[in-house]
């Protein structure tokens, strides 16, 4: 404050949301979906297969991105969730379930399992969660492995799948898919943009005093343990919809939490576009190096390190410094007085998690 | 019989364990770093040796000789350049490196390598035998070995710590980095230290991990990491005898476990590593809450 | 050894920036061998600040530091702490997990040559050798204050800085500590010291510096400075400064 200037309550300064976009992301948002829902009529099968496993990730990933961008909670155990899910379908099958109607229900199980789950890791903090987190995925395909009627260790085929033409299974599986892909970033969004949203940097930025200002740190915190496990219970079902068999390896594999936080990490952390820019990283390496194995992994972690150390915000942070464009706002925007009377320079508040 | 055999089986492997485990520890207590690769760290040592066995035709007791020493100069090196830089941002940066290195790793030897088994043996050598206390009653060479040399090497870092000019670097360098600062002590330079302590052990362990049974690409992060990490949770976080304290009680809940049915053995220990990190989350050993 | 008159020490326009917050504005002063340079003022004025970045530990947004001539301003902490400059920090940081004798042992891991060594420490302290195996953190303020003293003289410094020596210790013992420093300087020792009780400083200082909301605001020796110059100058009072000090005030200065 310049000497001699008025006392700030004397001055104007204004807080608005990020509104202009919204409008546009909202009728744009729509238009891509509506892009998306014809692939069946355009492609063939082996491309839905791809844009199946894009919509597997990218769910699993706008989760990873909520536990760890906006809640700090770095977990490398949601794979347990997405071989419940997994499990979940299948169970539902073999007692005579329709695989696609038993494909929320599984979520909604991943949604109840996760509270004893959060039950158990709650009180641990940063490397200790994240080691908890693995050991309780690796725990819990031990568990279930022990069954036979689900397969134990060597896992089982979908018994009662749909008597549809496989053009029809691959469509249906696909639309499914895009709905769950939709709702995830769709619930994301609006919880990100709503109350939990500034819950999360309240308690990002300072925990002590967010808990004193009468936030319910721990509420919010397994709030968002919830969403992420029906999030990756959802992305689960859908492997097992997709894949019409159910193995614990795969299923339950650490793989998985590579992947979304590698997509993550890659397309920038803490923001909501990022996820989606990762998965599409990660769907060109995989396409490109689908004949080589392991190869796609590897390019996969070498160049989520590379992000991590050089460009922390990831490829999106880079478009975000060049470029301010918001496709998901979530934030908010500081007008100070100078900035009303120009009508520029308002300052940009709150908008990340990072 | 069985389940005295179990146990004492039990007690030794936990030597193995304590092996994994205090390198990780190591680098924690020191740099608040959690190498998720840690438990790769283990089986590239492995596979190390496989190829120095090839190369040299060394007796594989022997192969630590070179084994050891490369794995430490590779661990002051990472620690130099990647895992400061990490460490330099912040803590989730670090996670995610070095969540990002065990899967490089990883994937880098299934690549390389073929997916397949691969097991050190024990050549020619007296250890083929077991310890006769009676009939049914039978203790491996080896495990009594690999236990011997886990509680020399315990031993042995004890004493670098606790005597040794660089030993008391380190824990000074724990305690307060600025104020080591202030002293001329570099810290990067002991961080990589202790990381090339922690990558030395942690190959030690891979080797005899080779000896006593199999690893493939994949063992690291399967189950070698999370024994370390459960050795060095149960065990109490900061503590050296503590990780030895974890592995024996890791080993036996297994043995148990194994006892109770085959299929049981990770799982019992699992069950114990989750029911401590539930109940206290400090370990057995160290006091005080750390978490 | 620095030639009489040339400067051990010197501060060129320093300025330190915590984030967004300026915590030093254009800070200069020479410190000459021998002296002992006091840095007052009230808390969050930025002495600490001052003397953590003469030490290393931040990094000036603008400015210089010179010491012995040469430019350290972008010297690691502990290269200057094995060239000569060497800080006891405030609230003393010592090893809690190390002994008494291991605190020291540590201070001399690269130490330079010169007269004290951990004995010559113990003799200074003779408490010290019957408890050099024991830890510090049972000890009183007072004892690891000392302890503190004794890890940076064994580095044998040419420039010692002291932050905040009183910090939570009781008026005697606080006077029985200034009341070591000739016995430091005698061995050739420059001591900047940061210290928010103003007597304790006016009494063992050769020169003062005062700073306001990380600006200067009174330069001198004790015998040139009166009482309420030092008061205008530790508070700010613009007006009570102005009058005696004509262009002082920080409201006569652009902001």
């Amino acid at each position: 404050m310049p000497r001699g200037a008025p006392p700030a309550s004397e001055l104007n300064y204004k807080v608005t949301r990020s509104r202009r976009n919204v409008a546009w992301t909202g009728g744009g948002a729509l238009v891509v979906v509506a892009i998306f829902a014809v692939f069946p009529y355009q492609f063939n099968s082996g491309t839905l297969n791809l844009m199946v496993q894009g919509f597997i990730v990218l769910t699993l990933a706008s989760m990873w991105n909520l536990l760890a961008g906006y809640a700090g909670l770095v977990s490398v155990g949601q794979q347990a969730f997405v071989g419940l899910g997994a499990y979940a379908v299948l169970f539902l099958n073999i007692h005579s379930l329709s695989m696609f109607t038993a494909l929320p229900l599984a979520a909604i199980f991943c949604g109840v399992a996760a509270v004893p789950l959060w039950w158990l890791v709650s009180r641990l903090r940063s490397g200790y969660f994240a080691i908890a987190t693995w050991v309780l995925a690796t725990t819990v395909m031990l568990v279930i492995e022990k069954f036979p009627s689900l397969g134990s260790g060597t896992g089982m085929s979908l018994p009662n799948t749909p008597n549809l033409g496989s053009a029809v299974l691959e469509a249906d599986t696909y639309w499914i898919g895009l709905a769950v892909t939709v709702l995830a970033l769709a619930t994301v969004y609006l919880l990100l943009r709503g109350r939990l949203g500034l819950v999360l940097t309240a308690i990002r930025d300072d925990e002590v005093a967010a808990r004193s200002s009468g936030v319910r740190v721990g509420s919010a915190r397994m709030l968002v343990f919830v969403i992420a496990g029906i999030g990756c219970g959802a992305a689960g079902a859908l492997l097992a919809v997709s894949q019409l068999i159910v193995q614990p390896s795969a299923v339950f594999n650490v793989q998985w939490t590579a992947e979304m936080a590698f997509a993550v990490v890659i397309g920038g952390i803490g923001t909501i576009e990022g996820p989606i820019l990762g998965t599409a990283v990660y769907l060109v390496l995989q396409q490109t190096l689908s004949s080589y194995n392991a190869w796609y992994l590897i390019i996969l972690g070498l160049v989520a390190i590379a992000v991590v150390l050089v460009a922390r915000r990831g490829l999106w942070g880079l478009a975000d410094d060049y470029l301010h464009v918001r496709l998901f706002p979530v934030g908010y925007w500081l007008w100070t007085p100078e900035a009303l009377e120009s009508r520029r320079g308002r300052v940009r508040l709150l908008s990340r998690a990072q | 019989m069985a389940w005295v055999s179990a146990i004492i089986q039990g007690i030794l492997i936990g030597g193995l364990y304590a092996l994994f485990a205090c390198g990780l520890s190591l680098m924690f207590g020191v740099m608040k770093v959690i190498n998720l690769a840690h438990g790769d760290l283990a089986v590239v040592g492995g596979y190390i040796a496989v190829g120095v066995i090839a190369v040299t035709h060394l007796p594989v007791l022997l192969s630590f000789l070179i084994v050891v020493p490369l794995m430490a100069i590779l661990g002051y090196v990472l620690q130099r350049t990647i895992l400061q830089a990490a460490l330099n941002r912040s803590i989730l940066t670090t996670l995610l490196v070095t969540f990002g290195l065990s899967v490089v790793i990883e994937n880098g030897l299934l690549q390389f390598i073929n997916a397949g088994s691969h097991s050190l043996g024990v050549g020619n050598s007296i250890i083929t035998g077991s310890f006769k206390i009676s009939s049914q009653l039978q203790i491996a060479y080896l495990l009594l070995l690999i236990f011997g040399v886990a509680v020399v090497v315990l031993l042995g870092l004890q004493y670098f710590l606790s005597r040794s000019k660089y030993g008391r670097m380190i824990r000074a360098v724990a305690d307060d980095r600025e104020a080591a600062q202030l002293s001329g002590i570099d810290y990067r330079h002991v961080f990589g230290i202790a990381a090339a302590i922690a990558f030395g052990t942690v190959a030690l362990g891979g080797i005899a991990y080779g000896m006593y049974s199999q690893f493939s690409p994949t063992t690291g992060t399967n189950t070698i990491v999370l024994y370390a990490f459960a050795a060095v949770v149960i065990g109490g976080l900061g503590s050296l005898w503590g990780t030895l304290l974890g592995g024996i009680v890791l080993g036996v809940a297994q043995q148990i476990g194994a006892q109770i049915s085959a299929s049981d053995q990770l799982l019992a220990g699992y069950i114990v590593f989750l029911a401590v990190l539930v109940v206290r989350p400090q370990g057995l050993v160290a006091r005080g809450a750390r978490t | 050894m620095t030639a009489n008159g040339t400067a051990l020490l010197e501060v060129g326009d320093l300025t330190v920036h915590h984030g967004q917050l300026r915590a030093l504005d254009r800070v200069s002063f020479r410190v000459l061998s021998g002296e002992v340079y006091a840095l007052i003022g009230a808390n969050g004025a930025g002495k600490s600040t001052l003397l953590r970045t003469i030490a290393g530990l931040h990094h000036p947004t603008e400015g210089t530091i010179r010491f012995d001539g040469k430019d350290v301003t972008r010297l690691r902490p502990e290269r200057r702490a094995a060239s000569g400059i060497v800080m006891v920090p405030e609230g003393r940081r010592l090893f809690p997990s190390l002994t008494l004798e291991e605190n020291l042992q540590i201070g001399a891991s690269y130490a330079r040559k010169g007269e004290w060594t951990i004995e010559r420490v113990y003799a200074m302290f003779p408490w010290m050798r019957d408890r050099r195996g024991q830890r510090t953190e049972q000890m009183s303020g007072g004892e690891q204050q000392s302890v503190a003293i004794g890890r940076a003289l064994v580095a044998n410094p040419r420039i010692l800085l002291l932050d905040e020596l009183s910090l939570g210790l009781a008026p005697v013992v606080v006077q029985r500590i200034y009341a070591m420093l000739p016995q430091i300087l005698a061995t050739g020792l420059t001591v900047v010291l940061v210290e928010q009780d103003v007597s304790q400083a006016l009494q063992v200082a050769s020169h003062i510096h005062c700073l306001l909301e990380g600006r200067t605001t009174l330069q001198g020796t004790p015998a040139d400075v009166t009482a309420e110059q030092v008061e205008a100058a530790y508070f700010g009072l613009s007006k009570a400064q102005e009058a005696l000090w004509p262009g002082s005030a920080p409201s006569s200065k652009a902001s």
